[in-house]
């Protein structure tokens, strides 16, 4: 079962502060969307208003096609996982899972018996016993999530889930839940200001800012064609350069900078408004010999071994630091600290974007 | 205690050690160990003290069974000695006052900590502790004057049209006990909201509303995730209103009816009246043995731990 949620120019002001401001986007059933942004963003407060505990200042959310104003948390067909996970303490492990199905009359052994198949579902067998103190955290996380998917939800909600797991639980978990949600098809909704993990798992990822949505798009438009500078700069590293727009032709811009005069794709819509240039340190190249387009001369500063790629810095004559990521793979000469090269890019690969959309 | 030292000196510790000792010989454990030797042995006219008469046994307790009177409860009539039957009624209705207070904190030390804004909360609770600003027993006889034939409450009720007379409440509409009841709650009510309060403000709000999430009906999300939460705060405040009203001595005597007696008021008058402090030693600790089985029972029946109330 999965459900469309559409949130409609939703706003949410909590007193005279906007917490949450003009918030179009659809999520598709059985979608795996997710809401990206920095601590403050908004993004816990987009959770409660679908789940029925914040109503929205205004605004119309609808979750299958029906206006869900006014309906409280217990009839939305939504089942939220909370950042810190609230699960139950006094209850043992399959009363937590059946929960949903206790307050909705169901006996005891139907419920018992579909605990007990939700623990195999999120790969937990035998821990109906147990208490939820005695779990580990990955443990817990996944009786979390058997207890959303015990009332069969139409759209699970999940609020930063695995912030408190270590790296490589938090890796397994991703995976884990991912698979959870493609056998289970339930649209999920998830939230997180780790980059990394709202790439890595989603069909589609919002990013937000300061309560406004920058752009919805899959994760490689997002991180190849971000819409503008906060978006390429949150989503990724970026080297960013300030100056001024010349001529443009065919989508591309010359861009004047004191540190030279570069050539890069101009954002549609661009224009007007303050623009910056961005840079991915991967599409930066170092060479020794000079000539060619959006060629400067830096002098190499530090070089960092970061395993799979090496971070280098370097600085123009002007002053200007850069980052170059150059991949371990023996295709790239790794260059010399305070070493004479040319720091090339691909004017394809810049962008020059606006700084952060307005209301959209 | 080396820390204690270091900080402030041999001198004051010293002093401080001595009168806590002090404290605790002389004043506690002294006259309570001279009573308890005193409630197994007769009493005497001060001649025949220390004298052959002057000898051990279980006399005195055993005057808790004596004069046996008729009595019925629930239609089936019988005997009890006399004394039992104060004693039982006042466990009844220190339980049906442990209860009301109960029924009356819950809800309150719920809205208290989950519902009402934070800003507001210091001047709520300093307007429940008004009333403890004044003495007990001027809050006793506050209630002596609301309840009495022509006072405030009749004048009201029989105003609104409510009552076509004024009623005897002191004489009890319901049972005998009735305004001793409504003085108990009244003096003990905090005792229940604050634990209670203290437990529920404990519980993560994110479990309230996870509950909620999935499904559950507002008593359900009591009756399964908040009350087994609060019940140690629970626990702990059934205990001290029970045993509070059980030995409170002070509104029982304001607020009595013709036909109600509560325990302490019996061993006040074995201790006062009748001089026999020998017996009313023996009563009291007769009475708070029974009310410490009273109270272990209950706790028991409940599931109710001795370290849950601790917490
Ligand atoms: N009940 C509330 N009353 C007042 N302000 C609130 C309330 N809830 C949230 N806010 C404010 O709204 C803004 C957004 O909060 P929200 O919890 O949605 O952020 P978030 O994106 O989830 O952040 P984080 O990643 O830190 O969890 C914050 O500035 C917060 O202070
Ligand atoms: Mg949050």
């Amino acid at each position: 079962m999965s459900a469309e949620i559409d949130l409609d120019d939703v706003c949410c002001d909590f007193g005279s502060f906007r917490a949450v401001d003009h918030v179009s986007v659809k999520i598709r059933p059985g979608e795996f969307f997710s809401f990206l942004g920095p601590s403050g963003c908004g993004k816990t407060t987009i959770l409660r208003m679908i789940s029925g505990f914040t109503e929205p200042s205004s605004g119309v959310i609808r979750i299958g096609g029906k206006d869900v104003r006014g309906q409280r948390p217990n009839q939305r067909p939504t089942a939220l996982i909370f950042q810190n996970l609230a699960l139950f303490p006094l209850m043992p492990v399959w009363e937590n899972i059946a929960f949903g199905l206790e307050v909705r009359g169901v006996d005891k052994a139907t419920r018992r018996a579909r605990a007990e198949e939700l623990l195999r579902l999120v790969d937990l067998p035998g821990a109906a016993d147990k208490m939820a103190s005695q779990l580990s955290g990955g443990q817990r996380q996944r009786v979390a999530i058997a207890r959303a998917l015990a009332v069969e939800p139409a759209v699970m909600l999940l609020d930063e889930p695995l912030s408190a797991l270590d790296l490589k639980l938090r890796q397994h978990m991703r995976a884990e839940l991912r698979s959870i949600q493609k056998r289970t098809g339930v649209t999920f909704i998830y939230i997180t200001h780790d980059q990394g993990e709202a790439l890595a798992m989603s069909d589609r990822v919002g990013v937000m800012s300061q309560g406004r949505l920058q752009q919805v798009a899959d994760p490689r438009e997002i991180y190849n064609n971000p819409a503008n500078g906060f978006v390429a700069s949150f989503v990724g590293e970026m080297n960013i350069l300030t100056g001024d727009v010349g001529a443009t032709a065919d989508g591309f811009a010359s861009y004047a900078t004191p540190h030279g005069t570069f050539r890069a794709r101009l954002a549609p819509g661009a224009a007007k408004g303050p623009v910056k240039l961005y840079i991915r340190p991967e599409h930066v190249v170092l060479t020794p010999d000079a000539g060619g387009e959006n060629a400067v001369s830096v002098t190499v500063g530090d070089v960092a071994f970061e395993g799979n790629f090496i971070s280098v810095s370097a600085t123009t004559d002007s002053g200007k630091h850069f980052v170059a990521e150059l991949r371990n793979d023996g295709s790239a000469t790794v260059p010399d600290p305070g070493s004479r090269q040319f720091m090339r890019f691909d004017a394809a690969r810049a962008a020059i974007l606006p700084d952060e959309t307005g209301t959209a | 205690m080396q820390d204690l030292l270091r900080r402030y000196g041999a001198t004051l510790t010293g002093t401080f050690v001595l009168l806590v000792a002090f404290w605790l010989l002389a004043l506690v454990i002294l006259p309570n160990v001279t009573l308890f030797e005193a409630s197994f042995r007769p009493y005497l006219p001060v001649v025949d003290v220390g004298g052959p008469k002057d000898t051990y046994s279980f006399d005195n307790y055993r005057k808790f069974l004596n004069n046996p009177v008729d009595t019925s409860f629930l239609g089936i009539s019988f005997q009890l000695p006399i004394h039992t039957i104060t004693f039982l009624n006042t466990v009844l209705f220190s339980a049906l006052v442990t209860f009301i207070t109960f029924v009356m904190s819950y809800p309150l030390a719920y809205y208290l900590a989950k519902i009402v804004n934070p800003r507001a909360l210091p001047t709520l609770v300093l307007l429940l502790f008004v009333p403890l600003w004044v003495s007990e027993a001027l809050r006793a006889f506050a209630w002596y004057i609301i309840l009495t034939f022509n006072g405030p409450l009749n004048a009201a009720l029989v105003g609104m049209g409510l009552l076509d007379a004024p009623v005897r409440w002191q004489n009890g509409v319901f049972t005998a006990y009735d305004a001793i009841v409504i003085g108990l709650v009244y003096t003990y009510v905090l005792f229940m909201l604050f634990p209670i309060y203290g437990s529920i403000q404990s519980l993560d709000t994110n479990q309230i509303e996870a509950s909620e999430d999935l499904g559950a009906k507002w008593w359900q999300t009591h009756w399964r995730v908040i009350l087994p939460h609060a019940k140690p705060g629970i626990a702990s405040g059934c205990v001290m209103v029970f045993m509070l009203s059980a030995g409170s001595l002070l509104v029982p005597s304001v607020l009595p009816s013709t036909k109600s007696n509560w325990f302490t008021q019996t061993i006040q008058v074995w201790m006062l009246e009748s001089q026999d402090w020998n017996t009313g030693a023996a009563y009291s600790f007769l009475y708070i043995l029974l009310c410490t089985v009273v109270v272990t029972l209950v706790m028991w029946a409940f599931k109710v731990k001795l370290s849950d109330i601790a917490k």
